[in-house]
């Protein structure tokens, strides 16, 4: 397939230790200049500290990388990008209060004849090189004004404002809309004319296909095959990935929806309004639409995170009036919100102290705490979520991104709760612990819990939900039944 | 066993560091340092302010903030309910201190959970405040010569040979360790010190969490103003001296952390001791207090850089 061309990067027998682990043993991975490679694995598989040794983060302790034919031995990021490769990272890297010029250019301004930053060619090249992305931005914008998938494209051309042949991109459309996504992936088709070679991470199977040439799948820091992206069959690759065979993901028993829980009256609120929606028992029910249409702010306002402006919502047919977190909890409701680790979690606290946290008034009505029923409670969890670890004593962050999702489900389900508002439940979550999510909430529902989602992902909304709200802009375009669902049908009400 | 001693790294490597400090304390000067007379003084006359200050301080920096006006609350409800205790009327000087303290408390726990403002300027707005106050109320008199029955509140003995400051720094201790390990409160101080946002999405009001903190704190400050009183026989503005950067100092000393959630009562006792003896020590060395200053802020550097290196040690285990 790339016979004709020669690699521009071979990385052979790679291996990397930390204490107490080994990251990667003996990796390999070839690239073609022009050519997109998808490396595939789980978290924890080693992609981000193979891309790390390649972008000069980290050092391999073992293996060789040839670049351009040469051998190469660079220890620093700096040293890495001269020779022209750059990394965009997952989190962004962005300077918020500074300009995107400012941020394009950080590290490597250009200069006047007397030393000094020269502004305003900082300002024409960055013009320039928007513009050769066809990207409509003004470079004298600040970057905390823009949405995060224009802060993306920045990155992107901030990699291109060095001359680079290697671009790694690591996980770049977790945060984007569909639209988005599009555009970033236009802009790769001209990297690939211009003859980048691109080292794409990401955890959607369905963009493998779009974008990939070939795919390396890498599984517990081992290398396990290179394919080829075109001709590959996708269930062959995430049993590859996942080392066993996962039937199906989306396991769904569409249950008899029972009593009504939530019925909100014309809501209205930061970003939406007059927004009415029912979840019953047994229901997976979910908002879908593109990010920003006020989706995450439909559920903070219900949970008394955010204000409500006008209307109002019943819960059990109770009307909750100013609601508020504790409140809301105490009604019977919980939520797991989309940036686990900044709302949903303590990392640097036990798994134990965790699951209890939405709980303790409950579980601990005189006030003093009770390391037994804490220890037992946070067993009786970890055994029924399956969270893998040795001891509920751990750290949270310890834990991996799908088990710390398990605790931040296993707090609600220590609550009395019965409507459970999941935001991007799988968002950073690998295939096997996502399998694992959706089997859960679908357990739950025949529980009789109630479960309201909120998902960027249209496959996850296809596939688990039994009705769909589409939004867009901030108000409810149409209600869609789990037989009607399709990508195109979501798509006409979203955009 | 292993376990006991993997749990409590950092209290038990805290009480290593402050035998070490003694220990050369003692090779350098024994005579003058290694003696009942001088241990009991550290001890009991001058170890429970620091470390009755430090429980606050402790406290308000693993809720992420910070108590610049403990040391002036000290002041203030000395002043204020000095003349009571001058006159025999016990019963209304602690009432006054403690409304003084509380009050005080109550307005920097308001300032910072429901106006917004960051915890170190509204508690430094409320040290000036106070301290202005207290100048105000003395207006150059000051209060001294106390009666005897006041002045056993530190001096005297309940328990033989254990005086009785001694003693209260001791309940307080129990009542506050109990407090922050033992109960909802405790823990929902944690909780919100590690990630206020979790756990307000947890429905924990960490608002009033913090309220309560720094009206704790006010009552703390107060108490130590009487206690202070009782132990000088006289109340003057000038008293709080060292206490506040004392008291951060011990905090950091114990492993509390900026970044908030780290911290413990217990090990702030160690951090004030570490602190009293390393002064005590220069003390009876005859080196200045000049000296003394920058070397508590050597140690305070070296704690911290410590505190990051095992963080860092963490961090890498959870990469």
């Amino acid at each position: 397939m790339s016979g004709i061309k020669k690699p521009i990067l071979q990385m052979a027998g790679i291996t990397k230790r930390f204490p107490g682990t080994l990251a990667l043993d003996q990796v390999q991975l070839t690239c073609y200049p022009g050519k997109v490679h998808v490396l595939l694995g789980e978290n924890g598989a080693g992609k981000s500290t193979l891309v790390k040794i390649l972008s000069g983060v980290y050092t391999r302790d073992e293996g060789t990388i040839e670049f351009e034919g040469r051998q190469v031995n660079y220890t620093n990021v700096r040293e890495a990008m001269a020779y022209g490769i750059s990394i965009i990272h997952q989190e962004l890297n962005l300077l918020p209060e500074r300009t995107i010029a400012q941020n394009i250019y950080i590290g490597h301004e250009p200069r006047n004849q007397a030393g000094l930053i020269d502004y305003g060619k900082m300002v024409k090249d960055s013009r320039a090189l928007l513009k050769n992305l066809g990207l409509d931005l003004n470079p004298d914008d600040y970057i905390k004004n823009l949405s995060i998938a224009q802060q993306q494209m920045v990155e992107v051309v901030k990699a291109l404002s060095n001359r680079i042949k290697v671009l790694i991109m690591d996980e770049p459309t977790s945060s984007l809309t569909q639209k988005e996504i599009a555009k970033l992936f236009e802009i790769m088709e001209q990297l690939k004319k211009q003859n980048v070679a691109i080292i794409y991470i990401s955890h959607r199977m369905d963009e493998i296909k779009r974008v990939g040439d070939q795919v390396t799948i890498m599984r517990d820091g081992k290398y396990i095959a290179t394919l080829d992206a075109k001709t590959m069959d996708l269930d062959d690759a995430i049993t590859m990935m996942v080392g066993r065979k996962i039937d199906n993901l989306y396991a769904r028993s569409y249950n008899k929806p029972g009593k009504e829980i939530l019925r909100t009256r014309d809501l209205k609120g930061l970003r939406f309004r007059n927004v009415n929606i029912t979840v019953h028992e047994g229901e997976i029910v979910s908002l879908s639409g593109l990010v920003g249409a006020g989706r995450t702010e439909i559920a903070k306002a219900l949970f008394g995170y955010d204000p409500i402006e006008e209307g109002g919502f019943q819960l059990f047919g109770e009307e909750i009036k100013k609601p508020s977190p504790k409140k809301c909890i105490s009604r019977g409701m919980a939520f797991l919100p989309e940036d686990r680790k900044a709302e949903g979690l303590h990392l640097l606290m036990p798994i134990k102290e965790n699951i209890v946290a939405a709980c303790l008034k409950k579980d601990f009505p005189n006030f003093i705490l009770n390391g037994k029923t804490e220890q037992t409670l946070g067993e009786l969890y970890q055994d029924k979520l399956r969270i893998a670890t040795s001891d509920v004593d751990k750290l949270v962050g310890e834990l991996s991104g799908g088990n710390q999702q398990k605790v931040v489900i296993a707090k609600w389900l220590a609550t009395s709760c019965k409507l459970i508002i999941f935001d991007e439940p799988t968002r950073g979550i690998d295939v096997g612990a996502k399998a694992e999510i959706y089997a859960l909430m679908d357990e739950l529902v025949s529980q009789g819990y109630g479960i309201l989602m909120i998902s960027s992902e249209l496959g996850e909304v296809i596939g688990v939900s039994d009705r769909v709200y589409v939004m867009r802009e901030g108000e409810i375009q149409a209600e869609l039944s789990h037989e009607s669902l399709t990508q195109e049908n979501i798509m006409r009400y979203a955009i | 066993m292993i376990d006991y001693f993997k749990k409590n790294v950092d209290f038990l490597s805290r009480i290593t560091i402050l035998l070490i400090i003694v220990a050369g304390m003692s090779v350098i000067n024994p005579p003058a340092f290694l003696n009942w007379n001088n241990l009991s003084t550290v001890m009991f006359q001058q170890a429970p302010f620091t470390i009755l200050m430090s429980f606050g301080m402790t406290m308000a920096i693993i809720t992420k903030g910070i108590d610049k006006s403990m040391a002036s609350i000290v002041v203030l409800a000395s002043m204020l309910s000095g003349s009571y205790f001058k006159n025999g009327n016990l019963a209304m000087g602690f009432l006054i201190a403690l409304a003084v303290g509380a009050a005080a408390g109550l307005l920097n726990g308001t300032l910072i959970t429901r106006v917004g403002v960051a915890p170190f300027i509204a508690t430094y707005g409320t040290d000036f405040i106070a301290l202005g106050l207290a100048y105000v109320v003395c207006a150059g008199r000051y209060i001294y010569d106390f009666p005897a029955n006041f002045r056993v509140i530190t001096n005297g003995c309940f328990i033989p040979s254990v005086p009785n400051i001694a003693l209260v720094t001791m309940i307080i201790f129990i009542l506050l360790w109990f407090l922050t390990r033992k109960t909802i409160f405790g823990r929902s101080m944690y909780l919100a010190g590690f990630n206020v946002d979790a756990t307000i999405l947890s429905g924990i009001d960490a608002k009033k969490v913090v309220t309560v903190v720094y009206t704790i704190n006010g009552l703390l400050a107060a108490l130590v103003g009487v206690l202070y009183m009782a132990r000088l026989n006289a109340a003057d503005p000038n008293i709080s001296g060292n206490l506040c950067l004392d008291s951060i100092a011990a905090s950091l000393i114990g492993g509390t952390s900026f970044g908030g959630g780290k911290g413990s009562v217990s090990n702030a006792v160690i951090g004030a001791l570490i602190i009293v003896f390393i002064r005590n020590g220069m003390n009876i060395m005859n080196i200045s207090t000049n000296w003394q200053q920058a070397v508590v802020g050597f140690v305070i550097i070296f704690s911290v850089f410590y505190e990051m290196a095992i963080g860092r040690l963490t961090k890498k285990r959870m990469g």
